[in-house]
C-alpha cells in the first residue's frame, strides 16, 4: 500500500526564537531550520512499515517555501521513495495546508496518511484532523503505536491519563506522538542516493486550492518574562518559603 | 452571540477542565449553551445544568458518541455549531482530537489553546511552545476554539439552572470503532492537572534514584515529570516528559530536580505559579527562572525535602 507523509519545515527545536522589534512575528533571519520532530517520527513510521513489507512506496509531501526541498531530502534520506513540494512563501493556516494536502491525496490516493501530531513553531495540532474530515476518512491521532491488518489499522492513542485503541478502516489519517518510535539518523551513503529521487514542485494555483484564511495575526509579543529569584541556604528554609511566602505548600 | 461549549467528560462526570472554559466563554460574552455528547451521560448534563453561567444544556445521547470517536461526534458539534457564533472546548486530548474536523467540517480555521480573551474576535494564544505570544483575530461566521484551562480560572461548579434538551441528531460515520481504553492507574495526579509536579533531569544517573522524587510526590500530592535528558537517556518513559515536545504543564507549584534547564525543557513548564530548583551546579540555567534556587546535591536534598514535610 502507498504511504503519504506530511512534513514541515520549522525552527529547530533547539533555537531559542526571539520576536522581531516590530511584534509582526519571530525573527526567522539566520535561524537553523529542520524537520518538525513528529514529522521525523512519521516518516520512521512509514519506514518501518516498509521494512515490514506492509508499505510499499513512501510519498513525502511538504507544504512551504522552496528551501523545504532540504526537509524533504532528508525524508528521502531516511527512506521515503520520492517527494513533493507545494511551494509556497507564505505562511498558511493549518486549515489551508489540509486543502493542499486533500487535493494530493486525491491525487496519490495513498491507503494512509501520516503527519505528526503539531508543529513545534505554530503549535496548532489541527492539519492532521482536518485532512481526515476534508476527506471522510477516520483519524488516529497522538498514535503511540499502529498495527496495519488487512483493510484497518488500530492506532493506540496517547489520551489524558492513559491510552485509547481505535480501529480505523484504511483508507486513513494517523497523527504521531513522541512514543510512537525513535526516529533514526540518515547515513551518508542514503544522504547521497536521496541526491537522485524524484522531487516534484507544485503550487496551491496548480491543485486549484484557495489558501484564504480566517484568521490574522495581529501581534506577536515575547512572554512575560520571569526574573530570577532567590537561593535559599537549606532545605528548611526552602520548606519555610514555600509555607509562608509563597503559600503554595 | 450565544456561544455553545463542548462538555469534557467520560459519561459518568464532568470533567474540571469544562468549568475553565465555561469561564472563557463568559469572558467572551453572550448565551453559553453546552453540549453533552456521549452515551448514558445524563448525570454529566444535569450537572453542567448547575454550572454558573450557563443557560441551556444539548446532550445528544447514542451509542454513536459513546467513545467520543471524532468521526461520529464531529460531524453532530458541526451540525448544531453552525448557528453558534463560537464553538469552544477544552484543550484536552480529546478536544484537540475533535475541534478540528469541526472547523474544517464548517470551512473555517480554528484558534488553538487561547490564554486569554481580549475581545469577541480575537484572542491570546502562545506560539513556539510559549516563547511567543501571538494575538489572533478571526473573521470566520462560526468561531472554532480550543481552550488551555491553565489561562482561565474556572467558574463554580453550582449555581446554574439552565434545561437539559435532547438531541436526537445521531451520525455514525463507520469509518471508525472503539476497541479498548489503558488508563494509568497511578494514585498520583495527572501531569498536565496537578497542582503540584516535582520533575527530574539528568541529574537523577538512573532511573531508579527517581524513587526519591516519587516518595517527594506522593507526599505532596504531586505528579512526577522528567525533562528531555533524562527520558533520553532512558531513565524514565517518554510520557513523563515536560517540555516543547513533551508535556506543557503550569502547576502552582513545580520542583526541579537535576534539571539543568534547557530551553526545550523551560518551554513547558515556565509558566508554573512558582517554580524551585535544586541543583548542586550554581551556574544552571535553571535558577534564572526559578522562584526559590537551592545549591545541594540532590541525593540529600530531596529526602530531607520529603522527611520535613
Amino acid at each position: 500500500m502507498k504511504v503519504l507523509v506530511a512534513v514541515k519545515r520549522v525552527v529547530d527545536y533547539n533555537v531559542k526564537v526571539r520576536v522581531k522589534a516590530d511584534n509582526c512575528g519571530v525573527d526567522l533571519a539566520n535561524v537553523k531550520m529542520s524537520m518538525n520532530p513528529f514529522c521525523e517520527i512519521a516518516v520512521e513510521e512509514a519506514v518501518r512499515l516498509k521494512e515490514k513489507g506492509i508499505a510499499t512506496e513512501i510519498v513525502v509531501i511538504c507544504v512551504g517555501p522552496s528551501t523545504a526541498q532540504e526537509q524533504l531530502r532528508t525524508a528521502l534520506a531516511l527512506g521515503a521513495d520520492r517527494a513533493v513540494l507545494v511551494e509556497s512563501a507564505e505562511e498558511l493556516t493549518s486549515l489551508a495546508v489540509a486543502k493542499l494536502l486533500k487535493a494530493v491525496v486525491d491525487k496519490e490516493q495513498p491507503q494512509l496518511v501520516i503527519l505528526g501530531k503539531q508543529a513545534i513553531d505554530s503549535d496548532n495540532n489541527q492539519t492532521g484532523q482536518m485532512l481526515a474530515a476534508l476527506t471522510g476518512y477516520g483519524q488516529g491521532t497522538f498514535a503511540s503505536k499502529v498495527e496495519v491488518s488487512g483493510d484497518s489499522v488500530a492506532v493506540t492513542r496517547e489520551i489524558d491519563g492513559g491510552a485509547q485503541t481505535v480501529s480505523l478502516k484504511l483508507p486513513a489519517i494517523v497523527t504521531t506522538d513522541l512514543r510512537l518510535n525513535e526516529p533514526r539518523y540518515a547515513s551518508l551513503p542514503n544522504i547521497m542516493k536521496a541526491k537522485k529521487k524524484p522531487l516534484e514542485v507544485l503550487t496551491p494555483d496548480a491543485l486549484g486550492v484557495s489558501t484564504a484564511s480566517t484568521n490574522k495575526t495581529v501581534k506577536v509579543q515575547a512572554p512575560a518574562a520571569r526574573s530570577a529569584g532567590i537561593k535559599v541556604k537549606s532545605v528548611a528554609e526552602l520548606v519555610e518559603k514555600l509555607k509562608n511566602e509563597a503559600k503554595v505548600l | 452571540m450565544t456561544i455553545l461549549v463542548i462538555a469534557e467528560h467520560d459519561n459518568k462526570v464532568l470533567a474540571p477542565a469544562t468549568l475553565n472554559t465555561v469561564a472563557a466563554a463568559a469572558k467572551i460574552g453572550g448565551d453559553i449553551h453546552v453540549l453533552v455528547a456521549g452515551q448514558g451521560a445524563g448525570a454529566v448534563a444535569e450537572a453542567a445544568a448547575k454550572v454558573a453561567g450557563v443557560s441551556k444544556v444539548l446532550l445528544a445521547d447514542n451509542a454513536a458518541y459513546a467513545h467520543q470517536l471524532p468521526e461520529n461526534v464531529a460531524p453532530l458539534v458541526a451540525e448544531l455549531g453552525a448557528g453558534y457564533s463560537h464553538i469552544l472546548a477544552a484543550a484536552t486530548s480529546n478536544g484537540k482530537n475533535i475541534l478540528p474536523r469541526v472547523a474544517a467540517q464548517l470551512d473555517v480555521d480554528q484558534i488553538s489553546e487561547i490564554v486569554s480573551v481580549e475581545s469577541a474576535d480575537t484572542f491570546k494564544r502562545p506560539i513556539y511552545a510559549g516563547n511567543a505570544i501571538a494575538t489572533v483575530q478571526s473573521t470566520a461566521a462560526v468561531k472554532v476554539i480550543t481552550v488551555r484551562a491553565t489561562g482561565f480560572d474556572p467558574v463554580a461548579a453550582e449555581g446554574g439552572s439552565a434545561a437539559v434538551e435532547a438531541v436526537a441528531a445521531v451520525h455514525n460515520a463507520g469509518t471508525s470503532s472503539f476497541v479498548g481504553e489503558e488508563l494509568a492507574k497511578s494514585d498520583r495526579p495527572e501531569l498536565t492537572a496537578a497542582k503540584i509536579v516535582v520533575s527530574g533531569g539528568r541529574g537523577m544517573q538512573n532511573g531508579d534514584n527517581f524513587k526519591h522524587l516519587y516518595a517527594l510526590a506522593d507526599k505532596l500530592g504531586a505528579a512526577v515529570g522528567a525533562s528531555r535528558a533524562a527520558v533520553d537517556a532512558g531513565f524514565v518513559p517518554n510520557d513523563m516528559q515536560v517540555g516543547q515536545t513533551g508535556k506543557i504543564v503550569a502547576p502552582q507549584l513545580y520542583i526541579a530536580v537535576g534539571i539543568s534547564g534547557a530551553i526545550q525543557h523551560l518551554a513547558g513548564m515556565k509558566d508554573s505559579k512558582v517554580i524551585v530548583a535544586i541543583n548542586k551546579d550554581e551556574e544552571a540555567p535553571i535558577f534564572q527562572v526559578a522562584d526559590y534556587g537551592l545549591v545541594a546535591d540532590l541525593f540529600e536534598a530531596v529526602p530531607e525535602l520529603s522527611g520535613s514535610l
